[in-house]
């Protein structure tokens, strides 16, 4: 095993301004990237258009969609991708089940990486009064008894996708800020941070330019990887009454019902699978080839 | 004074026939059964889990008991007993020279201290309710007096019982798990952790139990019925989800499957050959029904109620389970005494419930709610009832929640409509009056009772306590019939709507032997393990 | 140190006593009466009222709690609801399974993971690199059920090496680490892949470099102790995480450990017993992060404990 030591740029040189136009550009230079932006594309499209796209009733449960002791049908000619417990097409169902899923992975998801980056970065930065409150906080909330909430949550407000999307913003942000928290620490005590600092730097100027940059690539581990427990995590708290009620599908809850049934009907389970690992795997991709572009430390790599 | 025969006594369960026993088996032998959730207690006065009911059933004794696979009410510790005329003292003769397992003999005081224990408030027992025709039992549980005036120990081997008013169930209730036979000085010795140091007089002891791993049962030598149990050991494993279970059984590492064949895998192993004769369907005595709220607008109303009743495709909702029910008409199951033979029951009719909507001045519809335990196959029953109904014009949000959350809303009575299954009732006797009283008698209607649709209807009570306060044995078809009437005036008012009784499939391993109906048998839930026998020792 | 550490504890104490209200008030909102639950479906009006007020569940919220609180800190955790039997005994003879599973699934989130960070950062842009990622994503976005069965299926039913659930040996505890960790390996793998192409980038690992010595030396003397800080993080998280995992792995492998009883005492609001291991599990996340802080500065000597 050799190892291959990258070329290293100017460990904190300046950023020089990036347009948009050129961002994109060598996005389509990147075989990988376009594939993943035509996952998300097709995706999202789905969600905006899926009226349109269903091949049939997604709720309806159709009497030729069982057999006559009950068993679902796999992949066929009327139903391409096979039917679920109920008798209904899935297909359908995992086309409407991606707006859920998206409101999940990406908004809910995304608002948690937000609120975790926030919190671990200022309490690994200022340390002190300040980031032993934060600290002691995340540690609070990250043994809090989050389904507890949910299902007194669930009694409070009428079940609705936003209260799990909240309850989920509320939950997952604690990891990350505690990840982010230990290495900001580490790096806020580094030579080239203290130089920048006898130089008179401002602290936002430090951890906008010097600090978070080294963070982008675990902020994308945790916001794409992110996306499949999330939407996971919405079929358990749906379970619980707090979510979407049925018959109302999301890729969780397909997955979610129909576990139990994967060695008899592998497909209600493998499909929608498929479809959360294509997605996270997707803005993995993306995510990657943007940091790639964008990070002032790696001009000129090529992934 | 009259002095009644068993015989006479003994139900016209006609689907049922008691098998004959032969006695003949040997002895000896072991066999592992299987359970998913955990034991929680063994004392017989707390008791009330899928998973304890009959293991408390083989550790203790009650004064009476059922034959082996059938609801026929026999003996067991009492070895005659009774009635006054007036049907209010029932004296019971108990069997000489039965040991409780820590060797000392029991006398009727043990009786009279078991049925002061479970109606005692600070037992805490589910169960103490069952006894309230007992002279003493108001005084007894609001803590104003201790123990039960009722209950006498007139010599060693003489217990009376006086009751309040006539009770025709009330040899049912003395053969309840609630009514088990405990030994005072255990009982002190271990205080509240008497339910995991339990001692009866039963055809098992506890000999070792492993918190959350397995439980282990012991014949008990001393055992008053000869050639009882058959087996030398029953090893409880606990906490095994049922699909392992199943592979396990599959591969010849257990014996019986406590929580049956998981629906996931029912078509599967149902449909293979090689485990025909390893599969047991026994009938159960339970209905899955829905509750119509008559007390939430517009199910007050009898033509919606009845147009509910029509919109909903049952033999669909039986073919979604995989056929393990059949279709229910009547609030009773079809093996339950009272039982209304001939009757049709509200017909699936769509086009008459959409005139029966229009006639109640709902020609538009309504929207309204269904709450539904949320373990399946519960939530897509619930989904086929909000599909059947969108057909007629009426909009179904289902509230899919934890168990404790529809029972509170059910018994708070703001549910307007639930799905009973899971939390269904399951008989605790074998009689009709236990479908009535708690879940569509006036009692249960109370805040927070189990009659969830808020139904009360004072005729139908008065007809049920008269119907129980038949104790002659010889009117018993009288008896039965009263009741039949009772559940079709149920029905004239249809504040349920039937949906099926389920069938229990289980499976057990080639080397048991036994009668079928031991393995689902009637009240010994799930299986009556006293008389399992291992086919190797034969 | 001792200082750090003492702040650290009294800071700890605070967490569980907040924990403990919150528990508390969640359960007393929460739409569902234990009472109903003891008292049975026959149970009439006055039994409940009696049973309620034994429990003392008729008496105003702060008066239970303060009723909890001062048996808890004579280190009474009550009596269980429908058990009857002492909480702590009930916790105390399922948590050593709890936590042996535990270590069992760090160790292989640990080996499965770093291995697979480290391979997947030193042939960045690689197939292989290409089809660790994807392996992560797996192990990330599969339902851990589904994992169970076919880890078991496979590795018990039909080649035999294992068990078919059980406890007891080491060879039980294998396929339920396995499952548990198969999740925490794919954040593991990624996260280590990306801290590791970050330090490899780093001045010093030029320089060992430049100095001639060999690249195995240098990955495992410098680049990994210095990736390594951000995953030392994530030990401490994964306990709180392993909770949500543990009730299904637990119940598939037939492991008796804490998740069965929480669950089930969650269904039936067995109040001393959901207060018990919810505090038993803050306890552990607690102790968990206090150690993850504490060995940091182990490892990254700029790190100060203040």
């Amino acid at each position: 095993m050799s190892i291959i030591v990258p070329e290293l740029g100017e460990p904190s040189g300046p950023t020089r301004p990036i347009r948009a136009q050129s961002v994109f550009g060598r996005l389509l230079h990147r075989p990988m990237a376009v594939v993943g932006i035509i996952i998300i594309a097709v995706v999202v499209l789905a969600a905006l258009f899926a009226p349109v796209l269903t091949p049939h009733d997604p709720n309806e449960q159709y009497f030729e969609g069982l057999t006559l002791e009950g068993a679902p049908l796999g992949p066929n000619g009327q139903f391409w991708f096979g039917t679920d417990l109920l008798g209904r097409d899935l297909l359908s169902r995992l086309i409407v089940g991606a707006q859920t899923s998206l409101i999940i992975g990406v908004v809910a998801n995304g608002l948690a990486v937000i609120i975790g980056s926030l919190v671990g970065i200022t309490a690994g930065y200022f340390r002190g009064i300040v980031g032993a409150v934060l600290m002691r906080f995340t540690d609070l909330m990250m043994s809090f008894p989050a389904l507890l909430l949910a299902i007194v949550l669930a009694a409070i407000f009428r079940p609705s996708l936003w209260i799990v999307a909240l309850v989920i913003a509320m939950v997952n942000w604690v990891q990350i800020a505690r990840v982010l928290y230990t290495e900001t620490r580490s790096l806020s005590e580094r030579e080239f941070i203290e130089a920048e600092r006898s130089l008179g730097a401002g602290s936002m100027l430090i951890l906008w330019r010097h600090i978070l940059p080294h963070l982008v690539s675990t902020i994308i581990v945790w916001a794409t990887l992110g996306i499949s427990t999330t939407v996971l995590l919405e079929a358990t708290l749906s379970f619980l009454g707090i979510g979407v009620r049925p018959p109302t599908p999301s890729w969780g809850n397909i997955i979610f019902e129909n576990q139990t049934y994967f060695a008899t009907a592998p497909w209600l389970v493998f499909i929608p699978g498929a479809a959360i690992l294509l997605l996270s795997l997707a803005f993995n991709v993306l995510g990657d080839a943007l940091r790639d572009i964008l990070d002032p430390t790696q001009q000129g790599r090529a992934a | 004074m009259r002095r009644l025969l068993l015989s006479g006594i003994a139900l016209a369960v006609m689907t049922m026939a008691s098998p004959v026993f032969a006695q003949a088996e040997k002895q000896g032998g072991s066999m592992i059964v299987t359970y998913k959730d955990d034991v929680a207690t063994l004392d017989p006065a707390i008791g009330y889990d899928w998973q304890n009911w009959s293991m408390i059933k083989s550790l203790f004794d009650s004064l009476m008991d059922y034959e082996p696979g059938t609801s026929t009410l026999t003996t067991d510790l009492a070895e005659s007993y009774t009635i006054s005329d007036d049907g209010l003292t029932y004296t019971f003769k108990l069997r000489q020279g039965i040991k409780f397992h820590n060797g000392r003999e029991m006398t009727a005081e043990d009786v009279k201290y078991s049925l002061d224990r479970v109606t005692d408030p600070a037992t805490q027992s589910p169960g103490a309710g069952f006894f309230v025709s007992i002279e003493g039992f108001d005084a007894a549980s609001d803590g104003s007096a201790k123990g039960l005036s009722g209950v006498t120990a007139v010599d060693p081997l003489t217990v009376e019982i006086k009751l309040t008013r006539p009770d025709a169930t009330f040899l049912h209730v003395v053969a309840l798990n609630f009514s088990s036979i405990v030994p005072k000085e255990v009982v002190d010795e271990f205080g509240a952790d008497f339910g995991k140091h339990p001692v009866g007089t039963g055809a098992y002891s506890l000999a070792e139990w492993t918190l959350g791993q397995r439980l282990v049962f012991a014949r008990n030598a001393d055992y008053w019925k000869a050639g009882v149990p058959k087996m030398d050991e029953i090893v409880f494993e606990i906490g095994q989800e049922p699909t392992v279970a199943l592979l396990r059984l599959q591969n010849g590492e257990v014996d019986v499957l406590g929580d049956g064949i998981p629906p996931a895998q029912f078509l599967e192993v149902k449909d293979n050959p090689d485990y025909a004769d390893m599969i047991i369907e026994g009938g159960q005595l339970q209905t899955g029904y829905i509750t119509l709220n008559v007390t939430i607008p517009p199910f007050d109303n009898l033509d919606v109620r009845k147009a509910i009743n029509m919109a909903i495709n049952k033999e669909r909702i039986v073919r979604i389970i995989n056929n393990r029910a059949v279709i229910a008409n009547q609030p009773l199951p079809p093996t339950m005494p009272g039982y209304t033979e001939g009757y049709e029951g509200i017909p699936y009719d769509v086009e008459g419930a959409k005139a029966l909507l229009a006639q109640a001045g709902l020609s538009e519809g309504f929207t309204t709610e269904l709450y539904v335990y949320n373990v399946d196959p519960n939530p897509r029953i619930a989904q086929a009832i909000q599909q059947d109904l969108a057909a007629i014009g009426i909009t179904v949000e289902l509230l899919s929640l934890a168990q404790a959350n529809v029972i509170e809303a059910g018994g708070a009575g703001t549910a307007p409509m639930i799905w009973s299954g899971g939390m269904a009732w399951i008989a605790d006797f074998p009689d009709p009056s236990n479908f009535y009283g708690p879940i569509l008698g006036c009692s249960g209607a109370a805040d927070g009772g189990w009659n969830w649709s808020k139904y009360c209807n004072e005729d139908l009570d008065a007809m049920a306590t008269a119907a129980d306060s038949m104790i002659d044995p010889a009117k018993q078809a009288d008896r039965y019939k009263a009741w039949s009437d009772v559940y079709m005036g149920v029905m004239a008012d249809a504040p349920w709507v039937p949906v099926f009784n389920e069938q229990r499939f289980t499976m057990k391993s080639a080397r048991l032997g036994g009668p079928d109906a031991i393995f689902v048998d009637p009240v010994h839930i799930p299986v009556n393990y006293d008389y399992v026998f291992d086919k190797n020792v034969q | 140190m001792i200082g750090y550490l003492a702040r650290r504890l009294g800071q700890a104490a605070l967490i569980l006593l907040g924990i403990s209200v919150v528990t508390f008030v969640l359960l007393y909102l929460l739409p569902a009466d234990p009472v109903r639950q003891i008292a049975g479906r026959s149970a009439t009006a006055e039994t409940v009222e009696n049973i309620r007020r034994q429990l003392g569940l008729d008496l105003p919220l702060w008066e239970q709690y303060w009723r909890y609180l001062s048996n808890l800190l004579s280190g009474n955790l009550g009596r269980s609801y429908l058990q009857k039997s002492e909480v702590s005994e009930l916790i105390a003879a399922r948590l050593p399974a709890s936590l042996l599973l535990m270590v069992g699934a760090i160790a292989c989130e640990l080996t499965i993971g770093l291995t697979m960070g480290v391979v997947a950062a030193v042939r960045r842009g690689g197939w292989v690199d290409n089809l660790l990622m994807v392996f992560s994503f797996i192990s990330v976005s599969a339902p851990q059920f589904v994992i169970a069965i076919l880890l078991l299926y496979v590795f018990a039913v039909k080649l035999g090496w294992f068990p078919i659930g059980g406890y007891g040996t080491f060879a039980h505890l294998v396929l339920p680490s396995l499952t548990l960790g198969l999740l925490g390996a794919g954040w593991y793998a990624r996260m280590m892949r990306s801290t590791m192409i970050e330090v490899l980038r780093q001045d010093y690992i030029r320089t060992a470099q430049s100095k001639g010595l060999r690249g195995r030396i240098v990955l495992f003397r410098h680049a990994i102790p210095n990736a390594i800080l951000p995953i030392v993080a994530m030990i401490g998280i994964d306990i709180g995480m392993f909770m949500s995992g543990i009730v299904v792995v637990e119940s598939v492998f037939g492991w008796p450990g804490i998740g069965q009883l929480a669950w089930q005492a969650i269904q039936r609001v067995d109040i001393p017993i959901i207060m018990g291991v919810t505090l038993v599990s803050a306890c552990a996340i607690v102790i968990g992060n206090l150690v993850a802080d504490l060995v940091a500065p182990l490892i990254d000597p700029r790190i100060k404990l203040r």
